[in-house]
């Protein structure tokens, strides 16, 4: 039952993660933060993923690139980035990946631009790190690209400072920088929330187009279920550290299969419901302290039954594109309900 | 009588100096500089309804709220509360005004003393404004927090052994304290989770219905903001360019920027709509465009757009301003 997402027919995903387990040791022992997260990306692929604060998706997008902050640590599991496993690599290795293989965007612009130095030499320290091309090639390159992500004017912008740009202009440069390498992978962390709704739309919209024209797969986090419908083509929702399901976009917020997630899509209001109403999950996500025994969701399940409170749920092949950790959909469980 | 709005709002404008300090200003040679916050802000909001504002950040919504409750002096413009004029200097009638009203805010963190028991918290206007004393609090105090979905015995713990959601059930619970008519919630969910968001927007409906509260809320995400209110009012850089009752505002939006933001926000619905492309970001507001503020980022602005500020117009859900709609409605008469 372990491992169950790998399918041997289909081709080799873009990124593959397996079983990860994150850990930090603290003085009164070890938490938990991740505890076998699985999922694949596939070539080309935006794969959302959602969980509300501390649900472990920010952890999950540091351990695939090697950004864990210590004492963190990958405690299990394995991540393979097209074949090649990368959770394991010297810090000097994974330093290449990053940047070269894997682009970043993250919630802060200014996380990843130096305020010191102008965008122009920014960039083209970036491209030239990565790819052999001369000096006024690099910033060539590096002009078409600011056009490219929609700053006016950039080739005389690229002389500019971090903060001689507003902040819906600095995100479009740091999609820029993500890119420049031409990455096969780019993961984005809250790319769009600490910017204005009119701004955030433009961005997603920049981002999205940009890696589909280059063929990247883009991991996108965010805690804005509206940005992942209209963004993503599979999610996944994470719950206490844990993959709760997995599916194509649509099924998952129209027809969720999971008890969490279902509870999730009812408690947010849209712009076209009517319900006076809405759907309230009690309680709130256990701390990594207080994990529950069997499926971390139990206590607020609706649906929660005897085996929920004493084993846990593997992710279950659903064989329509998605997996879902709960006993519900286990064939005992479903026989026993069926007799 | 009670055909009174509850709140009514006038000309409620707010500036704040921006300047740098003296000396550099004058080694700079540079004049005073000033924010306008909001500009001739006007609404009212009827007994029991919710009247949302939403904007973006930096249109003014705080501003406006701080100087309902108190907390900033308006430059110019009235506020009236039960058709009383509210004055924050004069003592007693105040006083007696004030109870009358409480504001809830975004982060149910930092708006509860972390040295005080819940208990203590929640009491705390009970004792300023004599509502209850010797046991009765305490009695009170049980019973308000589960009003709000706690339990009587929480009294006695610290905020920081709760989690948000239930923080904010602590302010609201204090809130309703003073038995106020009238709050005014600014962000109230911002800082939750959607799981717990829906826990609090669904108490807060709850109460409203139970003791007849009237809100103003405030948000800056649309789908909130259509959930819980009656009427909505939009604000661009301090002003409001579009009144109208809340499940119109969304399939009848009148103004352009209206139009632009239902456009930008990514929703659950999936329904396929294309989106227009959105331009531009909001202007430095020390120094705002001319005429109507929206003109760089419209897609319809025509040359007066940046001479004049348009005026107010009332329009089949409300009223906005924007001079299109003011020409529409001279061509159809
Ligand atoms: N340095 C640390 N020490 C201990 N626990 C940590 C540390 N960093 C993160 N955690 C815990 O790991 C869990 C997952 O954190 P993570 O940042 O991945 O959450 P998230 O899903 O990104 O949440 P958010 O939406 O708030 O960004 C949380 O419970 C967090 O408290
Ligand atoms: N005390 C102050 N001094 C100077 N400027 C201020 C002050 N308070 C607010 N402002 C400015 O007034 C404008 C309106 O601010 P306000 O806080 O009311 O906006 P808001 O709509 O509540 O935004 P947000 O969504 O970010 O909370 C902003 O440009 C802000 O920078
Ligand atoms: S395993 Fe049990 S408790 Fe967990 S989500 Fe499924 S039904 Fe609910
Ligand atoms: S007044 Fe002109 S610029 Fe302003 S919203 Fe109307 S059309 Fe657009
Ligand atoms: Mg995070
Ligand atoms: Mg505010």
């Amino acid at each position: 039952m372990s491992a169950p997402i790998e399918k041997p027919s289909e081709k080799t995903p873009l990124l593959s993660v397996r079983d990860l387990i994150v850990e930090f040791p603290t003085r009164r022992g070890t938490l938990r933060a991740l505890d076998r997260v699985s999922f694949d990306i596939a070539e080309g692929e935006v794969l959302g993923m959602v969980g509300e604060s501390g649900a472990g998706k920010s952890l999950t997008g540091a351990a695939i690139i090697g950004l864990l902050e210590p004492p963190g640590r990958i405690a299990g599991g394995e991540i393979w980035l097209r074949g090649q496993r990368i959770d394991n690599l010297p810090r000097e290795k994974m330093r290449r990946i990053r940047g070269r293989r894997i682009g970043m965007v993250f919630q802060d612009p200014l996380t990843s631009l130096n305020p010191l130095y102008t965008v122009a030499q920014q960039l083209i320290e970036t491209i030239r790190t990565h790819m052999d091309v001369s000096d006024a090639e690099a910033r060539k390159r590096a002009v078409a690209l600011l056009d490219r992500v929609g700053i006016p004017a950039a080739a005389r912008r690229i002389d500019d400072y971090p903060h001689h740009f507003s902040g819906g202009m600095r995100q479009r440069v740091v999609i820029a920088l993500a890119l420049c390498a031409e990455p096969e992978l780019v993961l984005a962390d809250e790319p769009t929330t600490a910017l204005d709704v009119s701004v955030q739309a433009q961005i997603i919209d920049v981002l999205k187009e940009i890696c589909a024209e280059r063929g990247a797969s883009v991991m996108l986090i965010t805690h804005d279920m509206g940005v992942i419908a209209e963004t993503a083509d599979r999610v996944a929702v994470l719950y206490a550290g844990r993959v709760a399901e997995i599916g194509p976009v649509r099924d998952v917020i129209q027809a969720a299969e999971h008890p969490y997630t279902a509870g999730l899509m009812g408690s947010i209001p849209t712009l076209t419901q009517t319900a006076a109403r809405l759907t309230q999950i009690p309680g709130s996500m256990p701390r990594l302290n207080a994990i529950p025994r069997g499926c971390a969701f139990n206590p607020r399940c609706p649906k929660v039954f005897d085996r929920c409170r004493t084993d846990r749920p593997e992710l279950i092949d659903r064989d329509n594109g998605r997996h879902v950790s709960c006993w519900l959909y286990d064939s005992a469980t479903q026989k026993v309900a069926h007799d | 009588m009670t055909d009174t709005p509850l709140l009514q709002v006038s000309g409620l404008t707010r500036y704040f100096d921006v300047s740098k300090p003296w000396l550099n200003r004058v080694l700079e040679r540079e004049e005073k500089q000033f924010l306008t916050a909001a500009a001739d802000v006007d609404f009212e909001i009827k007994r029991g309804e919710t009247f949302a504002l939403v904007g973006e950040s930096g249109s003014g919504k705080s501003t406006i709220a701080k100087m309902i409750v108190g907390l900033v002096d308006p430059s110019r413009g009235r506020i009236l509360f039960d058709g009383q004029e509210m004055r924050f200097e004069q003592g007693a009638a105040m006083r007696q005004l004030r109870r009358r009203f409480q504001m809830i805010f975004q982060d149910p963190f930092a708006s509860l003393n972390p040295r005080w028991r819940v208990g203590s918290i929640i009491a705390e206007p009970i004792r300023t404004f004599g509502i209850a004393s010797g046991a009765d609090i305490n009695r009170e105090v049980g019973r308000l927090l589960e009003v709000v979905g706690l339990s009587a015995a929480d009294a006695e713990k610290f905020p920081h052994e709760f989690s948000g959601g239930q923080r904010q059930r602590i302010a609201i619970a204090r809130a309703l304290s003073s038995k106020p008519e009238f709050i005014v919630c600014d962000e109230p969910t911002s800082a939750l989770d959607v799981s717990v968001q829906a826990q609090i927007l669904n108490l807060m409906r709850d109460l409203q219905d139970e003791f007849g509260l009237t809100y103003l809320l405030i948000s800056h995400d649309l789908s909130v903001v259509r959930h819980m209110a009656n009427r909505i009012g939009v604000l661009y850089l301090g002003r409001l360019v579009e009144e109208a009752d809340a499940k119109r505002l969304f399939t009848e939006p009148q103004h352009p920027y209206t139009r632009m933001l239902l456009d930008a926000v990514p929703d659950l619905a999936l329904s396929g709509r294309r989106r227009k492309p959105v331009t531009g970001e909001i202007p430095n507001p020390i120094t705002p465009p001319s005429g109507c503020t929206f003109h760089p980022r419209c897609p319809l602005v025509v040359d007066i757009c940046k001479q004049q500020v348009p005026a107010v117009r009332t329009t089949p859900t409300g009223r906005a301003a924007c001079h299109l709609l003011e020409e529409s409605a001279l061509s159809s008469s």
